[in-house]
């Protein structure tokens, strides 16, 4: 076979496997969804963040405006501290309520913004103050429990 | 009775003195190909030529094993998740499991048997009839002529094809899950695209595919390298590439899973 015409597969091979790394990374992948814009930092203190995990979404009236990026464990305050990413074309007021909600009935857990009504809007490196924990079952059946014993 | 146990520890002995002697010998020869490469980059037009041998001709196996793996994941896949009710997930199924390990391991897998073969029986036949001999007299250096165009040839080669082995896993899933079962083409796309990262999830698999790559050339050239220079040695060493570059994929696996994925949903 003819050098050029052997070049001219290996080039296309070449071409060929670049290609099928793009389509992963643009089609496939979330690079061009989770990458775009710039992010500010929020946090908010939870009691219970249940089953959350780092990269959940975040959203607000079901869209997705941004990322959780970090969770730990605060000592001051015996609670977990979860710093967001959220995209900076979204802008949310002082008084926003941060709650932990789970998507179906077996589905992951994300954070659930609910605005507020408030002038003053929050910046980077923020603290949400309204928070609502994650619903554990346990808690649940426990309180359950305990309500049911105290009607008797 | 005596003696037979003294004789089966000493076959122990030996097999063991035996492997870790050729695991140092193949060690140094691998230092000695990446020492001898610069020639490779001078001449680039070996390594096309070998890219075209390694690469290209693998191409058609692994793009059929790729459409055919992700059909019958898709297919799979769709029975199982439609009982939950959740068959949308089924886009996310195909190509986490594709883009993590599927599509790395079965494209290194079928490289290995159809490309590290190949190369082992070339070098050993050469060895055989003396032509590395012959390029030694003529002070060519046979590693830097033979042996090191070829290896890098696979370790280029490699990563490509395993994307190519993912990218058409994906549509073979998509074509079963989304044009013959109708699955909805929205959420098949948007559910793989919430679930699959591009850090996390698409580098780290192009990481593997790599490292994948190197094993196998390196295990071939060299087999290919140290097969006694007859016809049933040259069989033994292919027939070793095979199987060696089968296990260290698994094993080498494991271990890259276990280092990437670990704590990371």
């Amino acid at each position: 076979m003819s050098r050029t015409v052997m070049d001219f597969w290996v080039g296309l091979f070449v071409m060929a496997g670049i290609g099928a790394l793009l389509i992963l990374g643009l089609k496939v992948g979330n690079l061009t969804s989770y990458n775009a814009g710039e992010v500010y930092n929020l946090t908010g203190n939870f009691e219970n963040i249940g089953g959350l995990k780092i990269r959940a979404p975040v959203k607000s009236a079901g869209v997705v405006v941004g990322r959780v990026l970090d969770i730990r464990f605060s000592l001051e305050t015996y609670d977990a501290v979860v710093t967001m990413g959220i995209n900076s074309a979204y802008q949310f007021p002082k008084d926003t309520f941060a709650s932990i909600l789970t998507s179906g009935l077996l589905g992951e857990q994300y954070i659930g913004l609910s605005p507020g009504g408030d002038d003053v809007m929050l910046t980077d490196g923020d603290k949400i103050m309204k928070t609502n924990s994650a619903m554990v079952l346990e808690e649940m059946i426990g309180r359950f429990l305990f309500d049911k014993a105290s009607e008797n | 009775m005596r003696n037979r146990i003294v004789a089966s520890i000493q076959a122990v002995g030996h097999k063991t003195i035996d492997g870790v002697w050729r695991l140092g010998k193949a060690s140094r020869f691998f230092v000695w190909v990446l020492l001898k490469s610069t020639t490779s980059f001078l001449r680039f037009g070996l390594v096309v030529r070998e890219i075209y041998f390694v690469g290209v001709l693998s191409l058609i196996i692994i793009l059929v094993s790729g459409l055919f793996v992700g059909m019958v994941l898709g297919l799979q896949g769709y029975e199982t998740l439609q009982k939950y009710g959740s068959e949308s997930a089924v886009g996310t199924l195909v190509a986490l499991s594709l883009v993590r390990e599927l599509g790395p391991v079965m494209a290194a897998l079928l490289f290995a048997s159809r490309a590290g073969s190949a190369i082992t029986a070339e070098i050993g036949l050469m060895k055989a009839t003396d032509q590395l001999a012959a390029m030694g007299m003529m002070a060519v250096d046979p590693i830097a002529r033979v042996v090191a165009p070829r290896f890098w040839a696979g370790v280029i080669s490699m990563p490509l094809l395993a994307a190519m082995f993912t990218v058409m896993g994906i549509f073979g899933g998509y074509l079963v899950t989304v044009v013959f079962i109708g699955v909805d083409n929205g959420s098949f796309w948007s559910q793989m695209q919430n679930n699959v990262d591009f850090r996390y999830d698409i580098v780290n698999g192009v990481i593997k595919s790599c490292f994948f790559g190197v094993a196998v050339t390196a295990i071939a050239v060299f087999e290919g390298f140290d097969a006694p220079p007859t016809a049933e040695g040259v069989s033994g060493a292919t027939t070793r590439t095979v199987v060696t570059s089968s296990l260290v994929i698994l094993g080498l696996d494991f271990v890259l899973t276990s280092f990437m994925f670990r704590g990371v949903s």
